[in-house]
């Protein structure tokens, strides 16, 4: 056990490295970082004392050491377009991506699993067919098409919702959230389902065709023949084989909704992070651009731990030394 | 004679298709008594598992039951909904599949998976339970089976896990279990040990068999009768001996010829030419009658039907007639 999740953490450590490292190459490579911080007016004797001062001149391992030592401290560096400190600018943001994020995934996933169990386990009820329909709408049109009819279909024609930022929120500390004010729920609905129907639609079919899948196997047919109720094959033994690569796809899958919130948030002016990264593109603000890919790096280096610790709970053959499978005989 | 434990009797099994409908299980009667072992043999694709499956009411869809009657214990079953059924299957009738490597669910121990066998079928306590379940192990000849009993399917071998499928299948003590080629999976040198095991447990137990096989070695030892299938139809059905040593059908006759050492298994026949007609294209009259090397002319018109012959009984004009004196 202990060696499993040891070796699942060091891996981590080495992925968040690997980011970190290319963080540290657009800071240090893409443009020169003095230029970007120096009026027009200042002499080249000052910036060379100011690369010195802020250690530029040291040796890159030692710079790239001090930079991931400084982003473990959560010191992500001043924005260039606006002067101030990353880390406030991600502490403003971060809420209202993670709120839209999560919504996100709990109508993907909440919805998306019933329905794949629903459609695995009736293969050919009309229900079943129409969910498999719906399904490829999700799963063709592009996110911002899907943001676009929606604002069309609910803000601009029956005009119920709102089509754009946040609503009212309300702080809690240094979060600020849209949940507890109606305007902030009613603007969350359209950018949520926006941003989760395609990930619902994928996870709706994969649990479908691993449900047939499992449901075909020995094991459900001999659950069967053992008198086992319905209710317990079906959701006991099929639905907990389909956990584990359901599970990796749906780890992937919340991972990547917070990915293509950047689209989302754009089509909905939504106050995120994916907002203002992509506003940081825009003006070349690498200390945001750079932080941004730490942050989204963490987050799918997170979801594969816990994906993994899953793994581990739910497969006994991960979790089982094989001293005991060697024996062989009847 | 005593009531039969089984009867199965004009058995049809149909899958509806696009290009017609297509009949696995033809015209099927047998009848097992109590206590007794039905080896069931015949190439692949025969029907042997349909009717197995047919029995068991574990017929999926598109396939039904399309004639016919099943009668366990004068009871019949064929007709039931499906949760009666499914009280039947383990409580009556147990079933041992082919590959005791993908019979368990890998995700659970074997003490839950029997546990909750035992629980759907019999009302006893969580611990009532696990002491059976122990027994069981025991019974079925796995050492240690307090500490084995906790262990996942994964951590068998194959040989042991056949065991667990068995003792999986006498779990309520049915009185019939269907073992549908219950060796095949296996190692050649514990082929002979589960077969052992199985013949002696519902020897003790008194519980019937229908033993599906291509090993007619297996046959010789285990069973008391034997129904041989060709093409979805049973050719000739009655005790080990006669239909072994005088085979009334030339098909049986073929297949026995076939197979001069004892633990070779049927694959092909190489006595008879040709192989068996797919389920779309069974010739009239009688579905062997192409390959057939005493063929009438009245076998390619009419289909001879199920009649005895002493002990046996075949489907085939040869014996036209003769059961009036037998
Ligand atoms: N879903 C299905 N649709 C159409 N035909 C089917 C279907 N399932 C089985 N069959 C047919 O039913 C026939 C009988 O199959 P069955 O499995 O009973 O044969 P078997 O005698 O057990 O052969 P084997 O020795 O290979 O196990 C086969 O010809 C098979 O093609
Ligand atoms: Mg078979």
């Amino acid at each position: 056990m202990a060696a499993y999740i040891v070796r699942r953490i060091l891996q981590a450590i080495v992925v968040m490295l690997t980011v970190a490292l290319i963080a540290f190459s657009l800071f240090r490579f893409v443009g020169d970082p003095i230029l970007a911080l120096v009026g027009q007016d200042t002499t080249l004797e000052e910036q060379a004392e100011l690369r010195k001062e802020l250690g530029l001149t040291d040796p890159v391992v030692v710079q790239f050491a001090r930079f991931v030592g400084n982003v473990a401290r959560g010191e992500l560096g001043i924005s260039y377009g606006q002067r101030r400190p990353v880390i406030d600018m991600f502490k403003e943001r971060l809420p209202a991506t993670l709120e839209l994020s999560l919504l996100s995934a709990v109508l993907a996933i909440g919805i998306g699993i019933p329905m794949g169990i629903y459609s695995g386990l009736h293969r050919d009820g009309w229900l079943s067919r129409v969910f498999q329909t719906v399904s490829l709408v999700g799963i063709s049109l592009p996110p911002f098409l899907v943001g676009i009819l929606l604002i069309y279909l609910f803000a601009v024609f029956i005009g119920v919702l709102p089509s754009q930022g946040r609503g009212d929120t309300v702080q809690l500390g240094w979060w600020s959230t849209g949940l507890l004010t109606w305007s902030g729920i009613k603007s969350l609905i359209l950018p949520a389902i926006t941003l989760g129907l395609f990930q619902m639609t994928l996870i709706m079919r994969l649990v479908r065709s691993e449900m047939l899948e499992v449901l075909r196997t020995d094991y459900i047919k001999f659950a069967r023949a053992r008198g086992l109720k319905n209710r317990v094959v079906n959701f006991g033994h099929a639905l907990k084989n389909t956990l584990v690569p359901v599970i990796t796809v749906t780890g992937l899958q919340v991972g990547s909704i917070v990915a293509f919130a950047v689209i989302t948030e754009t089509v909905f002016q939504w106050p995120g992070l994916g907002f203002l990264f992509l506003q940081s593109v825009q003006t070349v603000d690498i200390p945001v651009m750079a932080a941004y890919l730490v942050f989204v790096a963490a987050f799918f280096v997170i979801i594969n731990l816990i994906v993994d610790l899953l793994y581990y709970v739910i497969d006994p053959r991960l979790r089982l030394d094989r001293t005991t499978s060697s024996d062989h005989g009847g | 004679m005593a009531e039969p434990l089984l009867k199965v009797e004009n058995l049809r099994v149909e899958f509806p298709t696009r290009r017609g409908t297509l009949c696995a299980v033809d015209d099927v009667s047998f009848h097992i008594q109590p206590g007794e072992v039905l080896g069931v043999v015949g190439e692949s694709g025969a029907g042997k598992s349909m009717t197995g499956i047919a029995v068991i009411g574990l017929l999926e869809a598109p396939g039904r039951i399309a004639g016919g009657r099943i009668v366990l214990e004068g009871q019949r079953i064929d007709d039931l909904p499906y949760e009666e059924k499914r009280k039947l299957r383990g409580r009556k009738i147990g079933a041992i599949f082919q590959d005791p490597l993908t019979s368990l669910n890998p995700l659970y121990t074997v003490e839950r998976q029997l546990i909750e066998t035992i629980r759907t079928h019999l009302e006893v306590s969580e611990s009532e339970a696990f002491e059976r379940a122990v027994s069981l192990l025991r019974e079925v000849g796995i050492p240690a089976p307090e500490q084995r009993i906790k262990h996942y399917p994964h951590q068998f071998s194959g040989g042991m896990r056949q065991r667990v499928v068995i003792a999986l299948a006498l779990c309520a003590e049915p009185s019939l279990i269907i073992a549908d080629e219950p060796t095949t999976a296996l190692d050649v040198s514990i082929q002979a040990q589960i077969i052992t095991l199985l013949k002696r447990l519902c020897r003790d137990h008194g519980t019937s068999v229908m033993l599906v096989t291509h090993d007619m070695g297996v046959i010789a030892e285990t069973a008391h009768r034997v129904a041989v299938m060709y093409a979805g139809r049973l050719v000739e059905v009655g005790p080990v001996k006669d239909v072994v040593r005088n085979p009334s059908h030339p098909y049986t006759a073929g297949l026995m010829a076939s197979i001069p050492v004892i633990g070779r298994k049927v694959e092909n026949l190489s006595q008879i030419d040709g192989s068996m007609p797919r389920l779309n294209a069974i010739p009239e009259g009688c579905a062997f009658s192409p390959r057939c090397p005493q063929v009438m002319e009245r076998c390619r018109r009419e289909r001879p039907p199920l009649d005895t012959r002493g002990r046996t009984e075949v489907s085939c004009w040869l014996h036209a007639g003769e059961s009036v004196d037998a």
